[in-house]
């Protein structure tokens, strides 16, 4: 899997949604599985699947799929 | 004098530059200007948008008028009135704060974009405390599974914004309010010697996590701990247990020396007041407290008692920025706090006499 899939996966697994919805335009709150609960759980899949450890910052911007991408790119995530 | 911005900003535009200052560090004479300017945009946007706001305070606000100038809403309202200043389809969720049996809840309507600007001035309140990393977290309470009715929502939501700050959260209640000593231990063992944050509500904590450590004759050890509480100290007033033994109690039991009690209240989310090393709770940049006389409600002076009507910046799906709540506070000081925070600096006596039970601790108390 790529990271892209990755990244698709992890919001599939903790928003409880087909991966195929998973775009960049996908948006918090837009939806009722990514809301503030799902959040949390979505944040800690995250830092599994990418190993990462996301501060306080990262979890108020992260704020769309496309958001995601950018702030795991300041861990050295890289999206092809 | 409130006026609006010159430079026609919006409200969110507004709203955003508030949010980009320092939070404590604003003096009251700017912020009378900028928060007040806010607040007279929400003013004007509620008494157009929800009509029972507009039925209350019909009239234009006199240009003279200061922040203590501004109308308010009696907090209970939200519990006899749906109050609402967005369509329908725009609410995001209802947020009902606390009440028990024979106790109303108030309920609190939110869209995505009040929601979202209370998460993000919760986090920028607390990364003043906490600074911008996430420690494990150890909760006092039960899952929200094990929770009920009103409860789960004003419980829930009360730790769900502290939860931001936590990772590998940890509860330390079982759904009966025992202490889950087996969750409890594991935390403790694993993180004895790492900064952890725990969190619980101003009850809760002392009645079944400090008084059962206590009865058991057991203690546990987080020496880098912070323990961050807030929902009422009523039932502890009977108890008499101030703030003092409060901390006296945490840290005897559990060694943690860092607890910073906060004032907030579901009508309000995410503009919280938080105590200072010095005792004080301070209004940040997005707030503020006045005192009022509980007979003839006119802004009391500094060292005196009254009742604390609260402003916040944040409400706009709601007509909730301004509202004069049933606790009795006393502002000590403008801007010369010895912790060095600007703005106003009080502290909060306790509820007017005979008024229901409210405070997310306190009806955890009542139901049990």
């Amino acid at each position: 899997m790529d990271t892209q899939q990755q990244l698709q996966q992890a919001f599939s697994d903790a928003l409880g949604i087909p991966a195929a919805s998973v775009t960049d335009d996908l948006t918090y709150n837009t939806i009722p599985e990514w809301d503030s609960t799902a959040h949390m759980i979505l944040i800690a899949e995250l830092e599994n699947v990418f190993d990462v450890m996301l501060d306080t910052d990262d979890i108020i911007d992260m704020s769309s799929v496309a958001q995601a991408k950018l702030i795991l790119q300041k861990y050295d995530v890289s999206f092809g | 004098m409130l006026k609006e911005t010159a430079n026609n900003m919006s409200y969110p535009e507004q709203l955003e530059a508030l949010l980009g200052q320092a939070v404590y560090e604003l003096p009251q004479a700017e912020k009378e200007q900028q928060l007040g300017s806010l607040l007279l945009a929400l003013h004007r946007h509620h008494q157009l948008q929800c009509n029972e706001y507009s039925q209350l305070y019909p009239q234009p606000l006199k240009a003279t008028e200061n922040m203590a100038g501004l109308p308010y809403l009696a907090v209970r309202l939200f519990k006899l009135l749906d109050l609402k200043s967005v369509a329908d389809d725009e609410v995001l969720k209802c947020l009902s704060s606390s009440g028990t049996t024979g106790q109303i809840p108030a309920r609190i309507y939110l869209d995505a974009v009040t929601s979202r600007w209370q998460s993000k001035t919760l986090v920028k309140i607390l990364q003043q405390f906490l600074g911008k990393q996430r420690l494990p977290m150890l909760i006092i309470d039960c899952q929200a599974s094990h929770m009920s009715g009103a409860a789960l929502n004003a419980r829930s939501a009360g730790i769900q914004g502290l939860a931001m700050f936590g990772r590998n959260h940890t509860y330390a209640l079982n759904a009966d309010m025992s202490p889950n000593w087996a969750a409890i231990d594991a935390f403790c063992a694993q993180h004895q010697h790492e900064k952890v944050l725990i969190f619980g509500f101003t009850f809760m904590v002392w009645q079944y996590f400090v008084k059962a450590l206590q009865q058991q004759g057991r203690s546990i050890n987080l020496p880098q701990g912070h323990l961050f509480h807030s929902g009422g100290w009523k039932k502890l007033q009977s108890e008499s247990v101030d703030n003092a033994t409060f901390k006296q109690g945490v840290e005897a039991s559990t060694g943690i020396q860092q607890v910073t009690n906060f004032y907030g209240m579901a009508e309000q989310v995410g503009t919280v007041f938080m105590e200072c090393s010095h005792g004080y709770l301070h209004a940040p940049a997005t707030a503020d407290v006045i005192m009022r006389n509980c007979f003839d409600l006119s802004e009391q002076p500094t060292g005196e008692q009254g009742l604390i009507q609260v402003l916040s910046a944040l409400p706009f799906s709601y007509p909730g920025f301004s509202l004069l709540t049933e606790d009795l506070g006393t502002v000590h000081g403008v801007d010369d706090c010895e912790c060095g925070r600007k703005g106003k600096y009080f502290t909060v006596q306790g509820r007017l006499p005979k008024v229901e039970l409210r405070g997310c601790s306190d009806t955890a108390a009542a139901a049990v």
